[in-house]
């Protein structure tokens, strides 16, 4: 890939991930995030 | 003059490893962190499970998203893997995962070593197919919500971050051992013996995060360039590098974990590591030595 296609490339990826980063968490994701973080996961500890 | 290469390396892996585990009382107690700082990703994998993390894993948080009641797919942590592989690729495995710096003591350990086969580094990508991406979408309850497989079935860094700590501390915990249990610790003992035998065993053969990043090394902004007029083509880069690339042929290789071994080891200096060209770093060795 050339240079400058892959700068905008990367422009463009970085610019949907603050997209979807604003809309995950607009639409409430990351409580779900911190309720599976702040609570043991049996599957992570081989139990679930 | 700077540090070498190798060692800032080593310094931003134990910090990383330190900021990723603030809690280490917790490991007293048995319990683990609850407070607001686990809403956000860690880049590297640490289990939020392991008493000290202070982050949430970006692999148990995809699945835990795409396999909740209300969502199918996870754009905040999606939008964060993709905000951390365009930025950095797999500098993060190199730099900043926990379960990296882990392997590569691991490796340490007097014992024969061993090449990769090729054909096992896409056994990572399957497993972030199928494990990852599908099962917990797809593979769903009656209320809609499916399993974080990979974290079931295979993650040995949950074993030994989470797993064996709790498990220690918690007798009820105890008497709820089953067959899971006995498969995941079959496979953390492959994992931990792999890492003896070949560097970075898991990172290259199981790591879903590191086959993403990988898979972003094509356009990540730190990226690794050569420069074709000064390199002489000795192989010496491809020789030292432990990862079993060769920069000059495939700088954006998947498996480039922007260690910096082959830039340090370059005789003409024709290999820099860095953002953009002129803030790059070059690592000269110096001829007259
Ligand atoms: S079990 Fe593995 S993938 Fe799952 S949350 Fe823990 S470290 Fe992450
Ligand atoms: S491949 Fe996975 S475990 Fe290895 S360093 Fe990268 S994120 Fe960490
Ligand atoms: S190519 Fe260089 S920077 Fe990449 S993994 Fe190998 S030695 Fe490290």
């Amino acid at each position: 890939m050339g240079s400058k296609k892959k700068k905008l490339v990367s422009g463009i990826t970085l610019a949907i991930a603050c997209a979807f980063i604003w809309y995950g968490a607009a639409r409430g994701e990351i409580a779900v995030v911190l309720n599976k973080a702040v609570n043991i996961c049996l599957e992570c500890i081989g139990l679930g | 003059m700077g540090l070498k290469v190798s060692v800032k390396r080593k310094l931003f892996q134990v910090i990383a490893f330190g900021y990723s585990n603030v809690h280490l009382l917790n490991f007293k107690g048995g319990k683990i962190y609850e407070g607001k700082w686990k809403q956000f990703c860690n880049p590297g994998l640490n289990c939020y499970s392991c008493p000290a993390a202070s982050l949430a894993c970006p692999i148990g948080a995809l699945q835990a998203v795409s396999g909740s009641m209300n969502f199918q797919f996870s754009f905040y942590v999606v939008g964060f893997l993709l905000a951390a592989g365009v930025l950095l690729g797999r500098f993060v495995c190199g730099w900043l995962c926990p379960f990296g710096l882990l392997q590569e003591l691991m490796h340490k350990i007097p014992a024969l070593k061993f090449k990769l086969k090729k054909g096992f580094l896409y056994i990572k990508y399957v497993i972030l197919v199928v494990f990852v991406l599908t099962l917990p979408v797809a593979a769903t309850n009656y209320m809609g919500m499916g399993k974080p497989a990979f974290c079931q079935y295979i993650c040995p860094a949950g074993m030994l971050e989470g797993g064996i700590p709790l498990l220690l501390t918690h007798q009820e915990l105890r008497q709820t051992i089953g067959s899971l249990f006995y498969l995941k610790t079959a496979v953390l003992i492959v994992t931990l013996g792999g890492c003896v035998l070949v560097y970075r065993f898991f990172c290259r053969t199981m790591c879903p995060l590191g086959a993403i990043y990988g898979l972003m090394n094509k356009i990540s902004l730190y990226h690794l360039e050569i420069d074709k007029n000064q390199c002489v083509n000795c192989g010496k880069c491809a020789k030292v590098c432990k990862m079993e690339v060769d920069p000059v042929k495939k700088p954006d290789s998947p498996e480039c974990i922007r260690c910096g071994a082959c830039a340090e080891s370059c005789p003409k200096g024709a290999i820099c590591m860095g953002f953009t060209r002129s803030s790059s770093e070059r690592f000269i060795h110096k001829l007259s030595e």
